[in-house]
C-alpha cells in the first residue's frame, strides 16, 4: 500500500481465515485506485470475441478497467488492442463502437494510425518534426494479447503468464461455456451486447457470479411467474430443468476464479426442458447425445457459472454468455454483457435463445434487474461512516471443502462463501503487488492457508 | 418550398405526408387522448389495464443504439426486431410476464413500486388506413419523457421517440407495434423496469 493510502495492511480488510471483509474495499476511492493500478493493470482482461472483427481492418471499441482500448484485426488479420488515446495529446482516436477502417485518424491535429496501432500520418511531418521517432509514438500496445475458443484477453503485464496458465484448473469450466452445445470445441458467436451502468461497485457483480448459488430468494419473483423454457406449458421458475438430477459443485481456484459447476448422474440422462417448442426440444436432445457421445464421462460436467479474476464472469448454460464488470467509479460499474450461441445453430434455436436471454437478463431481464437492485443498496448503504466500521460477513461453509477432487481447486459440495473468500484472499495478493507465483497460488496454497 | 406544392413528397421517414386538415386534425386528437389515457393507466400502476390496450399479437421493440461513422446511421445505428439482441424484442407473452412479475409484490427491482410520470409531445399521425376519413389503422410517431423515481434518491429520466401502430378494435384502439427509440447508446439506467 502506497504511504499516502489510509489502509496500511490488507489483511486488515480482508480476514478469509474468520470470514469477514471490510465494507471499506467496496466504497473507499483510495482502495478503487489501488485496484485500477494493482489489479487491472496486471490481470488479465476479457476484451471481446472473433466474430466482432472478422474481416481484416474490422475494429471493436473496448475497455480495460476505466480506460477505452481499440481491439483490432489488421490487414493481415493479426488481432491487436491498444489505448484508444492518441500520443500527442490524448484525444480519443476512435469514438465508434465498431466498424471497418484502413486507418484511425485522430481528430484534434490528425495524426493518423494504421491498423496494428503504428503512427502512420504526422500533419507537416518534415517541417515541424524532423526526427520523429514513429514506431515509439504508436498507439500504446496491451502486453500480451491471447485469443482463446473465439473469446480475446489482454494484460497490460508484461510479466504475466500465458492465458492458459493463468486460467489454470478453470479452464475446462470456462470451456464449457465456449464450446458447441453438442460438445465440439469453440465454434460460438456474439448475437448482441448488453451495455449499463449501475451505481454498484464492480465487485457485487463479480462476486454474484463466483456462484453466489445463496442468493436465490432475490429471485422469488421470476420463480413463481416462471420465465423459462416451458413457462407457457405451465412450469414455474427461470430456466430449464437440466441440472435436475445433478451434483452441484462450488470451486475456488488458486489463481482467485470460481466457478459453480454441475455433476450430472452417472447414467447422465436428457432431461426434457423445452415444453414450449418442440423443435427446440428435439434439438437440445440432439445436442445432449452427441456432446455425451463425443465426450464420453467427461459430458457429465455441466458448467453454471464462474467469475475468472477479476472482472469476467461467464453463465454457461442459459442465458450462455460472458460479461464484463468495468470499473467506472468506486460506486458504478458499466456492465457488458456478451451473449454467446453457437455459431451454426439452427435459426429457429439462435431465435429462441436471444429472446430467452433478453427476458432473463440485465438491465431489461426480468431475473437480473433484482440483482442490479440489491448490489445498488448494498454499496449505498455500505457508505456511512458507522457502516464502514462493520466488515461483511463471509463466513458461510467456513472449512467445508475439500482440496481431495478431481475437478482440482477448493471444493464444496454445498452452497458457500469459500469461491468469495478465495477470491478476496487472491484480491489481498494483488493489492500487496505480489509476484505472479503468489497470484496464481503455486505451490497449491492459498494465501490464507499458508498464513496458518 | 417546392416539397409543400408536391402534395407526395416524401417526408423524412419515407412515408408520404397526411393533408393538414380538419380530418387530420381531428384523429390526431383522438390519438392524443388516446395516448394521454395509456399514459395515466402506467402512471396510476393500472398494469392489467394497461396489457388490454395491447393487441395480441403486438410487437414491442426498443433497440440498442450504437455510435456509427456518418452514413451509416439508417444501416447499423439501431439493433432490429428479429435479430439479435436488443433492450427489448417481446410480444404479449413476455409483457403479461413482465406484468405478473410487478404483481408478485416481490419483484425487488419494482418493490416498493417507483414513482414513474409518463410525459407524451409531438404527436404527428404518419400513416392512416384505409383513409382518414375511416380510420382503422394508424401509424403515430411521438416523444417521450419519463421520469422515475426509486425509494428515495434514485431518479432516472427516460427520452426518447416512439413509433406506435394502433388498430382499431371493437373495444377501441389498441397498440400493435411499439418502438421506442431511447436517445442513450451505453444504458444511463440501472434497470429498464418502467414500461414505455
Ligand atoms: S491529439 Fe491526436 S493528433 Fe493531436
Ligand atoms: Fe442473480
Amino acid at each position: 500500500m502506497p504511504p499516502n493510502s489510509r489502509f496500511d495492511d490488507p489483511d486488515k480488510l480482508v480476514d478469509t481465515d474468520r470470514g469477514f471483509v471490510s465494507r471499506e474495499i467496496f466504497v473507499d476511492p483510495d482502495l478503487y485506485k489501488e485496484e485500477l493500478e494493482k489489479v487491472f493493470t496486471r490481470a488479465w482482461l476479457f476484451i471481446g470475441h472473433e466474430s466482432l472483427i472478422p474481416k481484416p481492418g474490422d475494429f471493436y471499441t473496448t475497455r480495460m478497467g476505466e480506460e477505452s482500448v481499440i481491439l483490432c484485426r489488421d490487414k493481415q488479420g493479426i488481432v491487436h488492442a491498444f489505448l484508444n488515446s492518441c500520443r500527442h495529446r490524448g484525444m480519443k482516436v476512435c469514438r465508434y463502437e465498431s466498424g471497418n477502417t484502413s486507418l484511425f485518424t485522430c481528430p484534434y491535429h490528425s495524426w493518423t494510425y494504421t491498423t496494428d496501432g503504428k503512427l502512420q500520418g504526422v500533419p507537416h511531418f518534415r517541417t515541424l518534426y524532423e526526427g520523429l521517432d514513429r514506431e515509439a509514438n504508436s498507439l500504446v500496445s496491451v502486453a500480451k494479447l491471447a485469443i482463446y475458443k473465439g473469446t480475446i484477453w489482454a494484460t497490460w503485464d508484461k510479466d504475466a503468464p500465458d492465458f492458459i496458465t493463468y486460467l489454470g484448473d478453470a479452464k475446462i469450466h470456462l470451456d464449457q461455456a465456449l464450446d458447441c452445445r453438442d460438445g465440439r470445441s469453440g465454434g460460438s458467436e456474439v448475437v448482441g451486447v448488453h451495455k449499463w451502468i449501475f451505481p454498484a461497485n464492480w465487485k457485487f457483480a463479480a462476486e454474484n457470479f463466483l456462484g453466489d448459488t445463496y442468493h436465490n430468494p432475490s429471485h422469488r419473483s421470476v420463480d413463481l411467474i416462471g420465465i423459462g423454457p416451458s413457462a407457457a406449458a405451465g412450469k414455474k421458475g427461470r430456466r430449464d430443468d437440466e441440472l435436475e438430477k445433478a451434483q452441484h459443485v462450488w470451486i475456488s481456484f488458486p489463481e482467485g476464479h470460481g466457478v459453480h459447476s454441475a455433476i450430472q448422474p452417472e447414467e447422465n440422462e436428457y432431461i426434457e426442458s423445452f415444453l414450449d417448442n418442440p423443435v427446440l426440444e428435439q434439438y437440445f436432445r440432439h445436442c445432449f447425445e452427441e456432446r455425451k457421445r463425443r465426450l464420453g464421462e467427461q459430458a457429465r460436467l455441466l458448467p453454471f457459472v464462474g467469475t475468472i479474476f477479476p472482472n469476467t464472469s461467464y453463465h454457461g448454460r442459459q442465458p450462455r454468455g460472458l460479461c464484463a464488470w468495468h470499473p467506472h467509479s468506486p460506486t458504478s460499474t458499466e456492465g457488458w454483457r456478451f451473449f454467446l450461441v453457437d455459431a451454426d445453430a439452427p435459426q429457429e434455436a439462435k431465435d429462441y435463445l436471444r429472446r430467452y436471454y433478453m427476458r432473463y437478463s440485465g438491465p431489461a431481464g426480468m431475473t437480473e434487474q433484482d440483482d442490479m437492485e440489491n448490489w445498488l443498496y448494498a454499496t449505498a448503504a455500505s457508505m456511512g461512516t458507522v457502516a464502514r466500521r462493520y466488515p461483511f460477513n463471509y463466513q458461510q461453509s467456513l472449512g467445508a471443502w475439500t482440496k481431495d477432487h478431481a475437478l482440482g481447486g477448493t471444493v464444496s459440495l454445498q452452497i458457500t462463501e469459500e469461491i468469495a473468500r478465495g477470491y478476496y484472499a487472491r484480491w489481498k495478493s494483488y493489492l500487496r503487488g505480489a509476484a505472479w507465483d503468489e497470484l496464481l497460488g503455486v505451490g497449491g496454497n492459498l494465501p490464507q492457508r499458508a498464513a496458518e | 418550398m417546392a416539397a409543400v406544392l408536391e402534395t407526395n413528397a416524401p417526408s423524412p421517414t419515407g412515408s408520404a405526408e397526411l393533408p393538414r386538415n380538419d380530418a387530420y386534425y381531428r384523429l390526431r386528437a383522438d390519438i392524443e387522448e388516446f395516448l394521454y389515457a395509456e399514459a395515466e393507466l402506467l402512471d396510476e400502476r393500472r398494469f392489467r389495464d394497461w396489457l388490454n390496450l395491447l393487441t395480441d399479437d403486438i410487437s414491442y421493440f426498443m433497440p440498442i443504439r450504437r455510435n456509427v461513422k456518418f452514413g451509416q446511421h439508417g444501416e447499423r445505428e439501431n439493433t432490429r426486431t428479429g435479430i439479435g439482441i436488443s433492450w427489448f424484442d417481446e410480444d404479449k407473452w413476455t409483457l403479461t410476464k413482465r406484468v405478473d412479475q410487478i404483481l408478485t409484490g416481490v419483484h425487488f427491482a419494482e418493490e416498493p413500486l417507483s414513482r414513474v410520470c409518463h410525459m407524451v409531445s409531438n404527436v404527428q399521425i404518419k400513416k392512416v388506413l384505409p383513409s382518414l376519413g375511416d380510420p382503422r389503422e394508424i401509424e403515430t410517431r411521438c416523444c417521450f419523457m419519463i421520469y422515475q423515481n426509486r425509494v428515495e434518491y434514485e431518479t432516472y429520466m427516460f427520452v426518447g421517440k416512439r413509433t406506435d401502430v394502433l388498430r382499431m378494435t371493437d373495444d377501441g384502439w389498441k397498440i400493435a407495434r411499439r418502438e421506442i427509440i431511447l436517445d442513450q447508446n451505453v444504458l444511463l439506467a440501472k434497470n429498464l423496469s418502467v414500461f414505455f
